[in-house]
């Protein structure tokens, strides 16, 4: 007893010190390896280490049998349904699971049948009925029918539609806001009624926003629809981890051409180096827009392939000739001011240095890809003896001074829009014109552009649909050139170009429109209202052994046409 | 204690709310909105004016405070404007994949630190004291993604012996309970992903937790110097006690409370995300979540993060205050 009342004690530390020691041979005796226990435990260790090595040796080797996967790095989706999404990268996903009434012919900008087969018009424009395709089945195996294309485009125009409630459906109300009503005549036929013609129109339902929906998943699913999506396409929906992946799988019922590829697989990598990293490894075999300065490497690169081409877009300069406008100066109401400072710009040094090989000098308000490009049009050359020539004609002999606005943020079309600003101030200065640059946040300067508030501005244009009237009428119709909401931020009326560019829309002769489009094109560039700098070109990289994919100059990816070729 | 515990909980709840006032303001100050920033070249006068109603943007800011916090207290953050998912769910995805990361690259951190500040303080002034330091110093000073590039480059590329960036590798697939990949795989008792997901987390915690790594160093080398020269170390020596029981037992214990606020602090800033990290090694977490909602001008998902993170970062500090007790039993809060 006395012993424990010390143990239990803290004093005397040396009686303490004693017990203590007592006690830890004790223990040590205990834990003294007796054979059966320890034996058994270390071949559990050993155990547990064999388990552990074959599954690190099973995780390395890949399963015998894959199916074929193709894996693309590009940013991520924002929504999954077609008619909701404004951005490209929701876009791209949305390309390969649903389908319109139309679609773009392979790498162009034509329109060829889809889920219509054909389609008639009425003799005033305004009635399309489109005849639809018969046994094509959506994703989850509900027919695709009139019903559903009503459902698709009613949900986007009528406030009062069930659905309307779950979307913003923005894109409705920029392209669409012409369609009066869809209606369904039989089954197999759809009629759509617009509020007045519109040639465009054909080229306008080619877009995702008219992708056709499965009306039973929407209902199914109602406010969660955007990460469900079901449609008529190639490949259907598997699952979408945000920030990481979107996983996207054959269809077996597709009506069309068979995919060669199994799985398509949408890797998330927002940043372009570690997407080129990726890509080098083999981790994915196809990325999108690289880092400029990681092109010439990337050209190099013997196991990667370079596809390029301009896209749907323009980089302009702007001159404003609006004489009701607040920010206008009477030198740009003379159109040799005009085309002198056309002279004066060298465009092809701004592209290869400013742009770095990501863009084509431009020469028309569309880009070449676009059916309807006038290649028989000259452009400007750098001419800065001309230009003083112009100037001085026009009775500016030693110039004058002006500003010049400039886009506070980078544009698909434009980069750096300041480095290109100061590019072309220090240009005119050697012509005598001298410009400040000026520069507010991007919504001002939206606003500030379109009141004419500036000069001479910066600006540009990503194209929604592939017809020439998504650029001539859009940035340069008289219509278009209202003080304060002006999508023509130059000004310009042209009471020439506003008749060609009404004809345009009216008739649907489509060799006609291409007739009146060209003349378009010639008369802008005579009245010189912009200095057209660039296209910004779309730059894909593929591994080697990829084949078969092709770029559409709408900037649609498809991949139900990828395969990869067999090793040799 | 339990006093203690309650004011603090209720000093991290004013926090809280003072936050949300700041980041409801501070956001709102800044130039351009989700509108003009969805519409683009789009945009008309009639066109944003309708987006801006649809989402409440044309009503008084105290008035959109106020809506906004009734919704909070009932749970509700809002949707995103980007993504119409509610804010909520969208940040109780994302967080456990910042969780994952800043638990190994905190886990790499402090051992590692601990280790070489206790190194450089028993050994002071030696070549592995200097080394040491040295290395300390290159870590605080390299860009976190600088850092990250080289290490894909040597590990992953020229060695190929771990991926380039991600959680997982596209063949593999785990059910998602908890969102942290390693949990859930064992739970699973699916070793392959597991594994691959133990490689995917290597690179981005190297280079997350190098900079952590350095300040836990330094800052263990100069308290393990104070403990060190302290008078009941001497009696310990004199005592008779090895050298190891010296340092462990006694030192270290006596100077892990700074040690304990670096670490705690360090662990609390990585879970503001990483966005540096993140971007490179293509990480969902967080940090990118944050920097996207805020480039697209979206109110209530940087709201809601905003106050995430900070819930959390004065959660993680509430608990290392209350760990001190356990380290030192003289630390008693009244």
């Amino acid at each position: 007893m006395k012993a424990r009342k010390v143990l239990n004690s803290s004093n005397g530390r040396g009686l303490v010190a004693q017990a203590r020691s007592e006690e830890l041979q004790k223990s040590a005796n205990k834990n003294q390896p007796r054979g059966g226990k320890s034996s058994m435990k270390r071949t559990l260790v050993v155990a547990l280490v064999l388990v552990l090595g074959v599954s690190l040796l099973a995780g390395c080797k890949p399963v015998a049998k894959q199916p074929v996967t193709f894996v693309f790095a590009k940013g991520d989706a924002v929504e999954l349904d077609p008619a909701d999404v404004t951005d490209g990268e929701s876009v791209t996903v949305m390309n390969n699971i649903f389908e319109g009434l139309v679609r773009y012919k392979s790498g162009s900008t034509e329109v060829e049948p889809c889920l219509a087969t054909s389609w008639d018009t009425s003799s005033d424009g305004l009635v399309w009925t489109f005849h639809l395709r018969k046994n094509v089945k959506f994703q989850d195996g509900t027919p695709f029918n009139a019903d559903a294309v009503v459902f698709s485009y009613e949900r986007q125009r009528d406030p009062n539609h069930a659905f309307h409630q779950y979307g913003k459906w923005e894109y409705w109300g920029w392209c669409f806001s012409e369609i009066a009503k869809t209606e369904k005549v039989d089954d197999s036929t759809v009629k759509i009624t617009l509020s007045q013609p519109f040639a465009p129109f054909l080229s306008t339902m080619a877009m995702f926003t008219m992708d056709v929906v499965s009306p039973t998943n929407c209902n199914q699913w109602k406010d969660q629809w955007f990460s469900h999506p079901v449609g008529t396409g190639p490949f259907s929906f598997v699952e979408w981890v945000k920030g990481d992946h979107v996983t996207l799988e054959k269809n077996p019922n597709y009506w069309g051409t068979e995919p060669q590829i199994d799985k398509l697989i949408f890797r998330v990598i927002d940043d372009p180096s570690s997407r080129y990293l990726a890509l080098q490894k083999g981790e994915v075999q196809g990325m999108e827009f690289p880092n400029p300065t990681d092109l010439p490497k990337i050209t190099q690169d013997s196991n990667l392939v370079v596809l390029s081409a301009p896209g749907l877009n323009v980089g302009y300069l702007a001159m404003n000739m609006g004489a009701d406008t607040p920010g206008f100066q009477k030198p740009f109401g003379d159109v040799r001011v005009r085309q002198a400072i056309n002279y004066a710009i060298n465009k092809k040094d701004i592209v290869d240095q400013l742009y770095k090989g990501t863009a084509t000098p431009a020469v028309n308000p569309i880009p070449p890809t676009l059916w309807g490009y006038n290649d028989a049009v000259q452009d400007y050359s750098y001419n800065p003896a001309k230009a003083k020539e112009l100037l001085t004609a026009a009775g500016y002999p030693k110039g004058f001074k002006t500003n010049l606005w400039a886009m506070p943020v980078s544009r698909p079309y434009m980069f750096d829009p300041k480095a290109i600003a100061t590019a072309i101030q220090a240009d005119l200065k050697q012509v005598g014109i001298d410009a400040e640059i000026v520069t507010y946040d991007w919504g001002t300067y939206l606003k500030k552009t379109e009141a004419g508030e500036q000069a001479m501005c910066l600006l540009g244009w990503t194209g929604d649909y592939a017809d020439p009237d998504d650029f001539l009428y859009v940035l340069l119709d008289s219509d278009a050139a209202k003080v304060g909401s002006a999508g023509n931020v130059a000004f310009y009326r042209n009471p020439t170009v506003h008749a060609l560019n009404k004809e345009a829309q009216m008739t649907t002769d489509f060799n006609k429109r291409v007739e009146l489009y060209k003349q378009v094109q010639q008369i802008v560039h005579d009245d010189a209202p912009w200095v057209p700098l660039a296209y910004a070109t779309q730059t894909l990289v593929f591994a080697k052994n990829v084949k078969g994919f092709v770029l559409y100059p709408t900037g649609d990816y498809h991949f139900d046409t990828v395969s990869f070729e067999t090793s040799k | 204690m339990k006093y203690y515990i309650a004011k603090r909980a209720i000093n991290v709840l004013l926090i809280v709310f003072a936050v949300s006032i700041i980041i409801f303001l501070l956001i709102r100050l800044a130039p351009g909105d989700p509108a003009i920033t969805m519409a683009g070249e789009h945009a008309s006068a009639e066109t944003l004016a309708q987006m801006r109603t649809k989402w409440g943007l044309d009503k008084p800011v105290i008035v959109q405070y106020f809506i906004w916090l009734g919704h909070a207290l009932r749970g509700d953050f809002g949707q995103s404007i980007l993504t119409h998912q509610s804010v909520l769910v969208e940040l109780v995805q994302r967080f456990p994949n910042t969780l994952e990361l800043s638990i190994f690259a905190m886990a790499f951190a402090t051992i590692i630190g601990v280790l070489a500040g206790i190194v450089s303080a028993v050994k002071r002034y030696s070549f592995l004291d200097y080394t040491s330091m040295i290395i300390a110093l290159f870590g605080v000073s390299m860009p976190v993604f600088w850092l990250a590039i080289m290490l894909i480059m040597v590990f992953s590329i020229r060695f190929d012996l771990l991926p380039t960036g991600g959680r997982l590798g596209v063949m593999y697939s785990i059910k998602p309970l908890t969102h942290l990949y390693l949990l859930d795989s064992l739970l699973e008792l699916n070793f392959p992903a597991f594994l691959d997901a133990l490689k995917h987390l290597i690179l981005p915690s190297l280079a997350l937790g190098t900079i952590p790594m350095a300040f836990v160093a330094r800052v263990t080398r100069s308290s393990m110097l104070d403990v060190m020269s302290q008078d009941y170390i001497r009696t310990a020596r004199s005592k008779g006690l090895n050298e190891k029981a010296v340092v462990i037992k006694h030192a270290l214990r006596n100077a892990l409370i700074p040690i304990i606020t670096a670490s705690g602090t360090e662990f609390a800033m990585l879970m503001g995300g990483a966005v540096l990290t993140e971007t490179i090694f293509s990480w969902p977490g967080l940090g990118t979540y944050i920097v996207q909602a805020v480039s697209a001008r979206d109110y209530p998902a940087v709201q809601g993060a905003v106050i995430f993170v900070a819930s959390m970062v004065a959660l993680v500090n509430l608990i290392v205050d209350i760990f001190y007790s356990y380290v030192d039993p003289r630390i008693r809060y009244e």
